[in-house]
């Protein structure tokens, strides 16, 4: 059973088995606008709390991404090198970012519940 | 944003067609609608798209010595041009560089039109009030709404609007009505209209053109890559004080009777420009991939030596590439040459490029 928790940064988490796959909300990919480029983390980069771990580039700007909490990364999503709208048509869906193995699940305790996360964008 | 942004007269409208603000040039200015900045850029291009630029300046100038003034404040021969007939020209500083890049419009005898910058609409007006000083005319800012309704279909949404463009050609401009300035002009390299008119004739026109599904709403993010595709300069970014018309490549905007002989403010320091041959120019930059580079980012050769910047970069939906440009040293300012950006830390090799990525369909006859 995965639980999902959300960050300040409008980043969302999913995790399962120790395992968090991170993406941004809809919120997030909305205020950014149409995406054009994702900047993806290699397989194995340690990653702690607060490190950019993707760039995201509209046809305006590029924002980072940051880790939400410390872990080493598992997986990023390639589809998004061929189709990075797809961050926009499917934020909490097929456009995650990357998968991460979770160094310290204690950190998870600061993060947001769907509720919270929908009561700090209102 | 501040608190202190200028609020556009027409907000209320944007507000309810769901427009997102942001500021630019110390206005609150509409950056995308729902539609979104790459639906928006497309549609400008296939169809019409309705820009609020009323952050932009005009000012008329008119008085027996008002072709004199302009001729002094820019390196223009304002008393060769023909009536309604519109020329891009800059203010420079003695120096040369590039104090403002306006659009001058003769309206009769003795009236021109002005058309300035935003950001640099104050200081505009400063230094030609100054320089109106040693003349017999007089400078207005005028009180107006400024629209840009740009697109393959921008005359024929017109048209069913009530404003016939009939023989209007691209660079002139005209007063069609009392207080309204038309000229065939725009920023996105299309054809295209831009008219200053007062705001209730304004809210009239907006009512009647938004009534055309060929006519969207279009924000200042897709404006911005509107015109990156079609290879025009952003003052403050692309051309500033610090950079001159023969370094930005726009020499072709002074006539060369004036390069040689005109006696506006710079000539002599442009003319030694011209002579010594800028040190870097103004191109076109194409990434090779699909990662943008963004204005600031250095460029090197493929030695590692630094040999420009990017001044404006983004995603060109049109183009559907990044596109960007910068200054090179000039020795590497031929298309085609290969040099790289360094975006955080990562080398995108660039190649210099021709200006403009979308070909620029004009009226011009």
């Amino acid at each position: 059973m995965a639980t999902t928790y959300f960050t300040s940064d409008h980043e969302w988490l999913r995790v399962e088995g120790g395992t968090a796959t991170v993406g941004i909300t809809d919120y997030a990919q909305e205020q950014l606008g149409d995406l054009v480029f994702v900047e993806l983390p290699e397989t194995g980069k340690k990653l702690a709390k607060g490190d950019t771990a993707v760039v995201v580039e509209s046809v305006k700007a590029a924002s980072d991404v940051y880790a939400p909490v410390d872990g080493e990364v598992t997986e990023a999503n390639g589809t998004l090198s061929s189709d990075p709208s797809l961050v926009n048509s499917a934020a909490t869906g097929a456009g995650w970012l990357w998968k991460m193995k979770l160094a310290d699940e204690s950190q998870l305790a600061s993060l947001m519940d769907e509720a919270a996360y929908k009561a700090h964008i209102a | 944003m501040t608190g202190d942004d200028k609020h556009l007269p027409l907000e209320d409208i944007h507000t309810a067609a769901g427009a997102r603000f942001g500021a630019f040039a110390g206005w609150s200015m509409p950056l995308t609608y729902p539609a979104g900045v790459m639906k928006e850029h497309l549609h400008t291009r296939e169809h019409v798209g309705l820009f609020d630029i009323s952050h932009m300046k005009l000012f008329e100038v008119g008085g027996p010595e008002a072709a004199a003034l302009l001729s002094r404040a820019c390196p223009l021969d304002a008393g060769t041009l023909e009536i309604s007939q519109s020329k891009l020209t800059f203010f420079l500083n003695e120096a040369g560089g590039i104090l403002d890049d306006l659009i001058v419009t003769r309206l009769g005898d003795d009236r021109f039109m002005v058309v300035a910058n935003a950001g640099n609409a104050i200081a505009d007006e400063k230094h030609l009030r100054a320089l109106a000083a040693d003349f017999d005319v007089q400078v207005e800012p005028l009180d107006r709404v400024f629209l840009a309704i740009q697109g393959p279909e921008a005359w024929a949404a017109l048209s069913r609007a009530g404003i016939e463009t009939g023989s209007l050609l691209f660079m002139h401009g005209v007063e069609p009505r009392k207080n309204w300035f038309m000229s065939r002009s725009g920023y996105t390299g299309e054809d295209g209209f831009e008219i200053g008119l007062p705001e209730a004739d304004a809210r009239d026109l907006v009512a009647k053109l938004l009534e055309d599904e060929r006519v969207l709403w279009i924000g200042l993010a897709a404006r911005d890559s509107l015109r990156l595709e079609a290879g025009l300069c952003l003052h403050g970014q692309d051309i500033t004080p610090e950079t001159d018309p023969a370094a930005a490549a726009l020499m072709w905007a002074i006539p060369r009777d004036t390069r040689a002989s005109g006696a506006f403010i710079g000539a002599d320091a442009l003319r030694a420009a011209v002579e010594r041959g800028p040190a870097q120019k103004r191109v076109g930059l194409k990434p090779e991939g699909r990662q943008p580079v963004r204005a600031g980012a250095a460029l090197f050769d493929a030695d590692g030596n630094p040999v420009g910047h990017v001044t404006s970069g983004g995603f060109g939906p049109s183009a559907g590439h990044p596109v960007a440009m910068g200054y090179v040293t000039t020795s590497l300012a031929k298309t085609g040459t290969r040099v790289f950006a360094d975006v955080r830390g990562t080398k995108i090799p660039v190649e210099i490029s021709s200006l403009p990525f979308t070909p620029h369909r004009y009226r011009k006859g």
